[in-house]
């Protein structure tokens, strides 16, 4: 049998846009816990836990070409334990079965949100800015560790050709992570008198970015943007949204509860990425690999509400 | 609501700088359209539209109640260039005014950007009138990007120690910061240095009252003998000078850096008399 790509949280919106768009031209494994819904056929499923042992027999049975690691959680109502075992033993785990069993090439899925948004912050990070996203978020360190893992994977061996990828908001139909949920509000909150410009990316555009990221010779971390910068006003405006403008002091008291009442889903410290910047400069990854987003500005934005 | 009443007020505005400006300036104004995308802004969220409605009510100060004159604006090369100025008057109208006059004087028209503190982006309304008008935060890294996109970016090399001194210090240079050496080495971009005139006696700040100031974490709470630090309308004069190249090691000892500072602090300090002695009041 031809060597296949490992493809970890298939599952996931992400996951599963990605399956669509590579199982043609390869053959793919996928590793979630979630079964996989609509899974094509010609894709090899394995419903289990990356930490578990059996996740290795995958390796042990098959020969691996490729792994694209994007099994990561992101989900601010589960414990931070089992986010933090989940998340970072997983990709040790993950990381040691690769050099184990001889895998070339390994793709893990980053954040732009690792850097952090941040009055201090340029309007464009680059990759080797700092990551400061758990200097006012502790929640989201095991995302910066998972990060950290596969940048100290990439120079312990510089025979596996490691790729990162931080894109920025990736945002589509059915993702239901922050900036999507955020988006798909009728009455969003604003914090009053700021603006700040975000990035957002198609999810296609990202799970195409991941596949280019499989081009054998390519290594390093990338910030992956997609169509450009947006004021967050003009997004919401373009959705037909009403923001309502909630002054910074009282907004994080109230979200505060709001989330601690379950009335919210969104977690206080979310709150600086509509007030502060936390945008990358995309221009390594669109020289190294002519990087183009096939989907518009308009478009992206628009994909929330599925259009 | 808000957003049309906004859009309204935005489009008044515009109307009344491009009045002011006259029908040839205006088609110049349009040409300053940078690299905007669908939503009108470009990537460090400047918006012309927004920008031309903003300067009204300063071109309106601008030509009559300052009633700036200019001296050698057309010294100005093209392309990248640093715009190095003497900082004073307790509110940053000497920033504006440069900012009007590059717009309307200069040939052909220049939308130039500065650089802000790093406090900033965390006040409400500030961070984005600042952001909308091509005022950023004042990074090494965003420096350099926008010196290689060709940008004209003004520097008060004095910071807050220009803006807050006190009257009895009026027209002294303060220390220079090195920064915009380094830069200017770095990336190879002239240097023109300006001389503001008037600006020092717009607010004339008796003292500093460091304990409020700390209290609200402005750099400094001056108390002027109107209580507040409104602009009085003193005439301003802008000197601008040739532009000064320097070729060195932009990681090179403080020291050296700094000899080549003094040269442009010398010839701010050389128009800032040339201009005291032309001007016949403070008002005048």
């Amino acid at each position: 049998m031809r060597p296949a790509v490992v493809v970890t949280g298939i599952s996931g919106n992400l996951g599963r846009t990605l399956a669509k768009l590579l199982h043609k031209s390869e053959r793919i494994i996928g590793i979630d816990r979630r079964p996989f819904v609509g899974k094509p056929k010609d894709v090899e499923m394995h419903q289990l836990d990356l930490r578990k042992k059996k996740a290795e027999d995958v390796f042990r049975k098959n020969e691996i070409s490729a792994v694209i690691h994007m099994g990561i959680m992101h989900d601010p109502r589960m414990s931070e334990e089992e986010h933090h075992s989940f998340n970072v033993v997983g990709t040790t785990r993950l990381l040691e079965y690769c050099a184990k069993h001889g895998v070339k090439k390994v793709v893990v899925l980053s954040s732009a949100n690792v850097y952090g948004p941040s009055p201090d912050n340029s309007n464009f990070l680059t990759e080797d800015a700092p990551l400061m996203a758990a200097s006012r978020f502790s929640g989201v360190r095991d995302l910066i560790e998972v990060d950290m893992l596969a940048h100290g994977f990439f120079w312990r061996h510089p025979d596996i050709n490691t790729v990162i990828l931080r894109p920025v908001h990736i945002v589509g139909p059915s993702i239901k992570n922050a900036p999507s949920n955020y988006l798909r509000l009728r009455y969003p909150w604003m914090l009053a008198g700021f603006d700040p410009i975000v990035q957002l990316i198609h999810v296609e555009d990202a799970a195409r970015a991941l596949v280019q990221a499989l081009k054998p010779t390519l290594k390093g971390v990338y910030n992956v943007v997609g169509p450009g910068e947006v004021p967050l006003s003009s997004a919401l405006r373009e959705l037909g949204r009403t923001p309502i403008p909630v002054p910074h002091p009282l907004a994080r008291p109230m979200l505060g509860m709001l989330f601690k009442y379950r009335l919210a889903n969104f977690p206080p410290p979310e709150l600086d990425h509509i007030q502060f910047l936390c945008n990358v400069d995309g221009s390594r990854w669109r020289n190294e690999v002519g990087w183009k987003p096939r989907y518009s500005m308009r478009d992206t934005i628009r994909s929330v509400i599925g259009e | 609501m808000f957003e049309r009443l906004g859009d309204k007020v935005r489009q008044r505005l515009r109307g009344w700088t491009e009045q002011m400006a006259g029908e040839e300036r205006k088609d110049q104004l349009q040409a300053l359209t940078r690299t905007e995308n669908e939503y009108g802004v470009d990537p460090f969220g400047f918006n012309l539209d927004y920008s031309l409605a903003a300067i009204a009510p300063l071109l309106w100060l601008y030509r009559n109640y300052h009633r700036v004159e200019t001296f050698g604006i057309e010294k100005i090369p093209k392309g990248r260039v640093l715009l190095v100025a003497n900082h004073s008057g307790q509110l940053p109208m000497d920033g504006a005014m440069i900012g009007v006059a590059m717009m309307m004087e200069a040939q052909p028209p220049r939308a130039i950007r500065s650089m802000v503190e790093k406090w900033v982006p965390t006040l409400p309304y500030i961070s984005k009138f600042f952001a909308r008008v091509g005022q950023i935060v004042g990074t090494p890294e965003n420096c350099r990007r926008l010196l290689a996109a060709e940008e004209a970016i003004l520097v008060f090399p004095e910071g807050a120690r220009g803006i807050t001194k006190l009257w009895p210090q009026r027209y002294q240079l303060q220390e220079f910061g090195l920064g915009f050496m380094r830069l200017a080495l770095e990336t190879d971009t002239p240097i023109v240095p300006i001389a503001v005139v008037g600006a020092e006696e717009q607010a004339p700040a008796l003292v500093d009252v460091k304990p409020v100031a700390k209290l609200l974490g402005f750099p400094a709470f001056p108390l002027t003998p109107t209580g507040l630090p409104f602009p009085l309308p003193t005439k301003y004069r802008l000197y601008f000078g040739d532009p000064m190249h320097f070729t060195g090691r932009a990681d090179d000892e403080d020291s050296e850096l700094d000899k080549k500072v003094r040269t442009v602090k010398a010839a701010i300090q050389t128009m800032i008399h040339q201009g005291l002695k032309e001007r016949r009041g403070i008002f005048w």
